[in-house]
């Protein structure tokens, strides 16, 4: 009996709620995890959404009570907080899971093991997050957590926060060490760097902007940790310490964030443009160039967010005019898809919709960024509603309309079914009018002098209708999300089942297999032509891809709940430090109660160590078999 | 994929890379000492910023002593080589020598940590603890932070040669005890920084 008959033999005699939950949480499938991080990113969205209706209702008129005080400073800190780290990066992931391997032709990813563990990490830190808010109290001191509001002034949420974003930001860096080394390793014959489609270049990027970027975040949240959990002086003025520090080491991550976050974003956009203008991407080579340039730039502009704080005039420059370079190669983008789509056969689709809407959109944003780059006028904007809008028109104009498109796009790739189209165009346009509502009143809000992060204002301010408007807007976004949300349920339930080449001018190598692909992806590991393979062979009156190899045994990794069980055992150690801080007699006890965590992480990871993986193999029958039934 | 199965192990002169599996391993771990890098880094640039913030506790001049620190540096350099000549013999195959030299490796980085432990006594002896100063927390926490890494690379390695009389080297194991030098490599260069950022320009005084 092969081991593959072993683990569907065992498989069997487990049916049922409980076998199901075993496949998912022991899964190192790069597809299911895909489907994981979509559906833990999604319902972090949702928390984080309902928190920014939260703000919308209390900000809609003037002196509302509806949340006042260090309750509304609860919501916007983890409106923020999951949105950036729990909603947007996870999504980013579950695209970069469910695509890229299939784009380079790869049958897995360079470290499955790895991968699933990045996942469980991620996920359990947003639980620790958000539990804080049956435990004491939730974080207050802004997505930022500046030092030392965040250190000395802030209760136990602030734990919360720095432990629970730490799991999760290990979690995040693992799952790009696995994308660098599988981009680069493990693409099939003939995919040179300069014939991966666009997606897979900028997750490639961005895994590195991660790479480099989250280790200092790492250690700002260390250093307030120690501040605050062992009386470390870090960020204590009176021992020595210096706030600012924090400040420099946050941005240095947070800047890069902003584009880790974008470029992913941009390289669906240019999939989803040229597939549906039927056209080649104009200026791939200066696409990649441009993609590689802002990610060495988005290192080099921290400071801007910094303007304010006085830095000395020599470093606002600088950094002033770094800010303003980034917006040339983001400039060559935009004029790339403008001339991809120029002259093709454009479909509207939902998917294309979004990266249509995205495109000015996301250059209004650009324009406020170059605004705010300008050190003396950045005086007057800096913490108002001015930068609210700003990197609302980007984040959401950007990244969420980026990975609509992408979610619209290859759902049927994922799971086999194409969303409804004419639910897809509703939530389209009440998301797209809804957006604009909500956001562009804000820019004229912060220009009149509203400052962000305050619970309320005055009636005659002057602030009342944009507001209002403002508020108005918020809920043409959520019926948007609950349309979408509807319609993942109605296609689950009795959707069109989607082909191979689901809208049948796909391009690239993910749509020349079956739509959901076998846990192997590629029976037989393609032969790569040139850019947009697939199309190539297609124009040539191919239907297949010619494979690079003769049909064979597929050695493939088995299945392990120990990367669920490491992060069980990371999260306990989180705990354990958390309430170390609250009450002064449980110290030592949760102190040892870390230290518990800490200990089991290495033990599980001896066993990891011990124990090789030998794998299981699909034999050359059952893959013919597999591959027929697919058709 | 696991082709090199088939064939004679010992014909193999890079068993560390001679697989898929091995390669991804390979270039995952210089990422990942990528990302250690800047780690570091960040740690470095706070200690830097905050060494001559010693609020009313002891300085950097009136604490270190070069020969106990220059002794450490010693021991630690020696420890890579010793992890040096283990990867070589490991290229031979030659097991025992292997063990041996990682054991080495393994009773050097001891030696090493039991420096740093009654170093830190000293200190904390003389009036500088975790929460003295802001100079006292950012020193403690870098030279802690390469002392946590030199800690888990001797639990590291001790498990893999334990396992190694059982499993030998092979494809598998090979990428497994390459890797392991190249980390202890890394923490040795930290320390080459340590050395010269905190201790001799903490003693200089600059
Ligand atoms: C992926 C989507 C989104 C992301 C990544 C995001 C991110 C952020 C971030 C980072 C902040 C700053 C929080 C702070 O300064 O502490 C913020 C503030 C805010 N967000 Fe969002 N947001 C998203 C969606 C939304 C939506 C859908 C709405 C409204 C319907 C919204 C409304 C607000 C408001 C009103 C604030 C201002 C809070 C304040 O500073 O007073 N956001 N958002
Ligand atoms: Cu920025």
């Amino acid at each position: 009996m092969t081991a593959n008959a072993h683990a569907l033999a065992a498989y069997n005699q487990r049916k049922g709620f409980l076998s199901w939950l075993w496949t998912w949480l022991s899964t190192v499938d790069h597809k299911r995890i895909a489907i994981l991080y979509l559906f833990g990113g999604g319902l972090f969205f949702v928390i984080g959404g309902i928190e920014a209706l939260l703000i919308r209702i209390q900000l809609a008129v003037p002196q509302n009570d509806f949340l006042v005080g260090s309750t509304y400073n609860e919501v916007v800190t983890m409106h923020g907080t999951t949105m950036i780290f729990l909603a947007a990066m996870p999504l980013v992931f579950a695209m970069m899971n469910a695509v890229v391997p299939l784009q380079i032709g790869a049958r897995d990813v360079a470290f499955p093991f790895v991968n699933a563990l990045g996942f469980w990490l991620f996920f359990l830190g947003g639980i620790v997050l958000n539990t804080s808010w049956f435990l004491g109290g939730a974080p207050a001191g802004g997505w930022t957590a500046y030092a030392p509001l965040t250190t000395e002034f802030l209760g136990t949420g602030s734990d919360f926060y720095l432990l629970g974003l730490q799991l999760s930001g290990a979690g995040t860096l693992m799952g790009a060490i696995n994308f660098m080394v599988t981009i680069i390793n493990m693409r099939a014959p003939g995919m040179t760097f300069m014939r991966m489609p666009l997606f897979t270049w900028t997750s490639l990027i961005t895994s590195t902007l991660i790479l480099f970027a989250f280790p200092p975040l790492t250690v700002g949240f260390f250093l307030e940790f120690f501040d605050h959990i062992f009386h470390a002086n870090f960020f204590n003025t009176a021992k020595g310490g210096n706030a600012i520090i924090f400040e420099h080491i946050f941005w240095i991550f947070g800047h890069p964030e902003v584009y880790i976050l974008v470029l992913p974003a941009f390289g669906i956009i240019s999939e989803v443009v040229a597939t549906f203008s039927k056209k080649r991407l104009f200026g791939y080579t200066s696409m990649v160039f441009a993609t590689v340039l802002i990610g060495f730039l988005s290192f080099m502009v921290w400071v801007h967010h910094m303007f304010t704080v006085g830095l000395g005039p020599m470093a606002n420059s600088l950094f002033a005019l770094a800010t303003m370079t980034i917006a040339v190669p983001t400039g060559m983008k935009i004029f790339n898809w403008l001339f991809t789509m120029w002259g093709g056969q454009i479909h509207f689709t939902t998917a294309n919709l979004f990266a249509v809407g995205f495109v000015p959109t996301f250059v209004m944003g650009g324009v406020t960024g170059v605004m705010l780059a300008v050190p003396s006028a950045d005086s007057q904007y800096h913490d108002s509603y001015f930068v609210i809008a700003h990197f609302h028109y980007v984040i959401i104009g950007g990244v969420v309309f980026g990975l609509l498109a992408g979610l619209f796009y290859w759902w049927p790739k994922m799971f086999g079914k194409i969303l409804n189209e004419t639910l897809g165009k509703i939530t389209f346009w009440t998301f797209f009018i809804g957006f604009h509502l909500t956001f562009f009143p804000q820019h004229f809000l912060g220009l009149i002098g509203m400052p962000r992060r305050y619970f309320t204002y005055f009636p005659d301010e002057g602030f009342n209708t944009w507001n209002l408007i403002s508020s108005i807007g918020a809920i043409g976004m959520a019926i948007g999300a609950i349309v979408l949300v509807i319609n993942i349920v109605i296609t689950t339930a009795k959707g069109q089942k989607a082909a191979g080449d689901a809208w049948g001018i796909g391009r690239t190598l993910e749509w020349s297999i079956p739509s959901p692909p076998p846990e192997y992806n590629f029976a037989q590991t393609p032969l790569v032509k040139g850019i947009d393979t697939f199309w190539k062979e297609k124009m040539e009156g191919n239907k297949k891809v010619t494979p690079a190899e003769p049909l064979g045994d597929i050695h493939m990794p088995n299945p392990t709940i120990l990367p669920f069980l490491m992060s069980i055992a990371l999260t306990i150690a989180a705990y354990g430090f958390i309430f170390a801080n609250q009450t002064s007699a449980s110290r030592p006890l949760c102190l040892v109660i870390a230290a518990f965590g800490i200990g089991l992480m290495l033990l599980l990871m001896l066993i990891h160590s011990i124990k090789d993986d030998p794998g299981f193999h699909y034999h050359k029958e059952e893959i013919i078999e597999i591959e027929k039934g697919a058709e | 994929m696991s082709g090199a199965n088939h064939v004679d192990i010992r014909t193999l002169s890079h068993p560390e890379t001679a697989t898929l599996e091995g390669k991804n391993k390979f270039l995952g771990f210089w990422f990942f000492l990528g990302g250690e890098t800047v780690l570091f880094g960040t740690l470095f640039a706070t200690f830097i910023a905050l060494r001559n913030r010693v609020a009313t506790g002891p300085s950097s001049q009136e604490l270190f002593s070069l020969p106990l620190t220059f002794l450490s540096t010693i021991i630690l350099l020696v420890s890579s080589l010793t992890s040096v000549f283990a990867v070589l013999a490991m290229k031979e195959y030659k097991i025992r020598q292997m063990q041996l030299w990682f054991w080495l490796t393994v009773v050097l980085g001891l030696a090493f940590l039991g420096l740093e432990i009654t170093e830190f006594k000293e200190y904390v002896h003389e009036g500088l603890g975790y929460t003295t100063s802001a100079f006292s927390s950012s020193f403690y926490t870098l030279v802690g932070t390469h002392g946590c890494h030199v800690l888990f690379g001797v639990l590291w390695i001790s498990a893999l040669m334990i396992q190694s009389y059982k499993k030998g080297i092979t494809t598998v194991t090979a990428p497994k005890y390459y890797v392991s030098a190249l980390y202890w490599h890394f923490i040795d260069v930290v320390w080459v920084f340590i050395f010269t950022i905190v201790y001799l320009l903490g003693i200089l005084g600059g």
